[in-house]
């Protein structure tokens, strides 16, 4: 090989190789579709929504899927599609904020119990401990029942109930990774705590944390859909995948796609972040295939 | 062993009273009151009776002294009134609800060991063959499928389509006059899509873990020893592969019992089945603190029992885990 070539093949940054194992992967690229169409769905409802969301139609109720309405209407004459199309609003939003608000608690709790160890360790480990041992959906219904729904207490709640995982998974990589050679390095030179954690520990730990999240994304819009579908999430007449199946239970009898389109729609998002998420940590780590 | 099991119900012990401290918490330190939800709708309620009320429920007292009396009865297994008008204690309405519920819940258990783990570890034994590829999409279809909308979906096909299975409730109306053995296939016929229903979610999630888990054990060294030593393919992969891969599977069962608890919510409410799950919805509704305090204790409690017995089988084949 001549000199000029081993110069000028500078060695690739995580960053790309990331990318490229990225590009390479089925799974990543289909998800990646799935998400981004859900958000210019979101984002242009009131553009692209063929009917008006709210307007009742007392001509029309219940009638099956035709040229006129792709998916039929509801109990009050609404059509389904627009309200699906504005459902899509509330399972994005649901599912950011949420695993944001966990994996705000559960990267300092997971650091200070995997970096200091001894008592931190104990004491938050514990704590952990109790909340895996709710069963957290009836500890949500009740807290979401009593105070109200709306869907920035939804958040907030699913969110307070799952940073467990998070807070495990980063102590895990805190506690292997403080003790290799270029942590120590850095503890030796001198560097403070919070410059150890914040700037060395950290960022070597985050990969498996954004698999963790994107599959939280996925489990937030499962929790938040179950919720409005028993009555105490989203409430209508604001459309929520979750409370359009309501009716369609109540209509099971007579009007399947009731049941069928919103459940679609939540299949479809869910199945979208889960690939997301199994790609990354495909391109991250191949031997976890 | 003995010893084993000791410390680790020990350590049940704070594990049990942080639930219950959180779990208090929640429920009284939220806005509104059980008194305003039973008196709102009568219009001759003086503010008084309310006050009554809330001293006969024993709501007047600091929160702490509330607590502490929850637990003094608890000790005696006691856990209280309902605050609904029939004022039962809690502890028989939970028993009349809990056994349906146990026994959805265990026959799930059975069909996620029984269909799961074969699929899972066949799949990591032909690594990338048709069988392991078509499984493998099937578990992450699952993973995706919200389980109230299949619930829907089976109820639309099988209850109401093709007309085979009932759609809610536990027996037919005409079930007493049913010779026995028709009652026993009416009630498999209204068992079946709660059962298939409840155990969906962990049937993916459980065949995908002892996959990986197989597949992993397959790599390691001493596998390919006994490869090496000259043991046949079915030795190598049946004796000496699977008992290591099945157990970390121990575990995961044992964590799963508090989602199975949580999902017969749904289930409960969709298929109108009158157990753990739909009283909580109901005790919810109206704010019955001390039955919502009861089935949370009583949720807890099978997790832990759930998560104590499979560390116990755990450190029964494992003699490494006894040590710690």
């Amino acid at each position: 090989m001549k000199l000029e070539t081993l110069i000028n093949n500078t060695p690739e940054s995580p960053g790309r190789i990331f990318w490229k194992g990225f590009k390479k992967n089925k799974l990543a690229v289909c998800g990646t579709i799935i998400i981004t169409a859900l958000f210019i769905i979101a984002i242009f409802a009131p553009v692209i929504a063929p009917y008006d969301r709210d307007a009742i139609n007392t001509k029309e109720i219940l009638t099956p899927p035709s040229k006129i309405h792709l998916m039929g209407t509801d109990e009050l004459g609404r059509d389904v599609l627009t309200r699906i199309i504005w459902g899509s609003r509330v399972s994005l939003l649901v599912g950011f904020v949420a695993v944001g608000i966990a994996t705000i608690i559960g990267i300092p709790l997971g650091a200070l119990a995997g970096y200091y160890g001894r008592s931190a360790d104990g004491l938050i480990m514990r704590f952990v401990d109790v909340m895996l041992c709710f069963p957290t959906f009836f500890l949500i219904l009740a807290v979401i029942a009593f105070w109200e729904p709306s869907i920035w207490k939804i958040m907030l709640v699913i969110g307070l109930t799952s940073w467990m995982g998070v807070a495990r998974l980063v102590r895990a990589e805190f506690l292997s990774l403080k003790e290799r050679d270029f942590i120590q390095a850095a503890r030796a030179l001198g560097g403070k705590d919070v410059r150890t954690i914040f700037r060395h520990i950290l960022p070597n730990s985050l990969a498996p944390v954004l698999v963790n999240a994107t599959l939280g994304i996925a489990g937030a819009i499962l929790i938040e859909s179950a919720l409005s579908f028993l009555g105490i999430g989203i409430q209508p007449p604001d459309p929520s995948w979750g409370n359009m199946l309501t009716a369609g239970k109540d209509n099971i009898e007579i009007a399947w796609w009731l049941s069928f389109f919103p459940g679609f729609a939540i299949f479809i998002t869910v199945m979208g972040y889960n690939m997301l998420g199994e790609g990354i940590r495909d391109a991250i780590d191949p031997r976890l295939r | 062993m003995v010893k084993y099991i000791l410390r680790r119900l020990l350590t049940m012990i704070p594990l049990f009273l942080g639930i219950t401290i959180v779990s208090f918490l929640v429920i009284h330190l939220a806005p509104g009151s059980p008194v305003t939800i039973q008196t709102d709708l009568n219009p001759k309620m003086t503010a008084e009776a309310r006050e009554r009320l809330r001293k006969f429920y024993g709501l007047d007292k600091p929160l702490h002294i509330q607590y502490y009396n929850w637990v003094k009865h608890l000790v005696t297994l006691d856990l209280g009134r309902s605050f609904s008008s029939d004022g039962r204690p809690v502890l028989d309405k939970i028993k009349e609800r809990l056994s349906i519920t146990i026994f959805i819940n265990i026959l799930s258990l059975l069909l996620i060991v029984l269909v799961a783990i074969p699929l899972g570890i066949f799949s990591a034994v032909y690594q990338n063959s048709l069988f392991d590829r078509s499984t493998t999409v099937f578990v992450f279809l699952g993973f995706a499928i919200p389980t109230f909308w299949l619930a829907l979906l089976l109820m639309i096909l099988f209850g109401i389509h093709l007309g085979w299975l009932p759609i809610s409730g536990l027996k037919s109306i005409n079930y007493e006059y049913l010779s026995p053995l028709n009652q026993l296939k009416d009630r498999a016929a209204h068992l079946l899509m709660p059962v298939l229903i409840s155990a969906f979610g962990g049937l993916a999630g459980l065949s995908r873990y002892s996959r990986s888990n197989m597949l992993e054990i397959i790599r390691q060294d001493y596998i390919t020893t006994a490869r090496a030593k000259g043991l046949s393919e079915s030795k190598v992969i049946y004796k000496h592969a699977l008992r290591n891969a099945l157990l970390p599977v121990v575990t995961i069962l044992g964590l799963s019992v508090p989602g199975l608890i949580g999902g017969s919510v749904i289930f409960e409410t969709i298929y109108a089945i009158p157990g753990m799950g739909q009283l909580f919805y109901s005790a919810v509704m109206m704010r019955d603190y001390p039955l919502i305090m009861g089935e949370l204790v009583i949720g807890a409690l099978l997790t832990m029992l759930g998560n104590l017995l499979a560390d116990i089988s755990y450190a029964l084949v494992d003699p490494r885990i006894r040590m710690r």
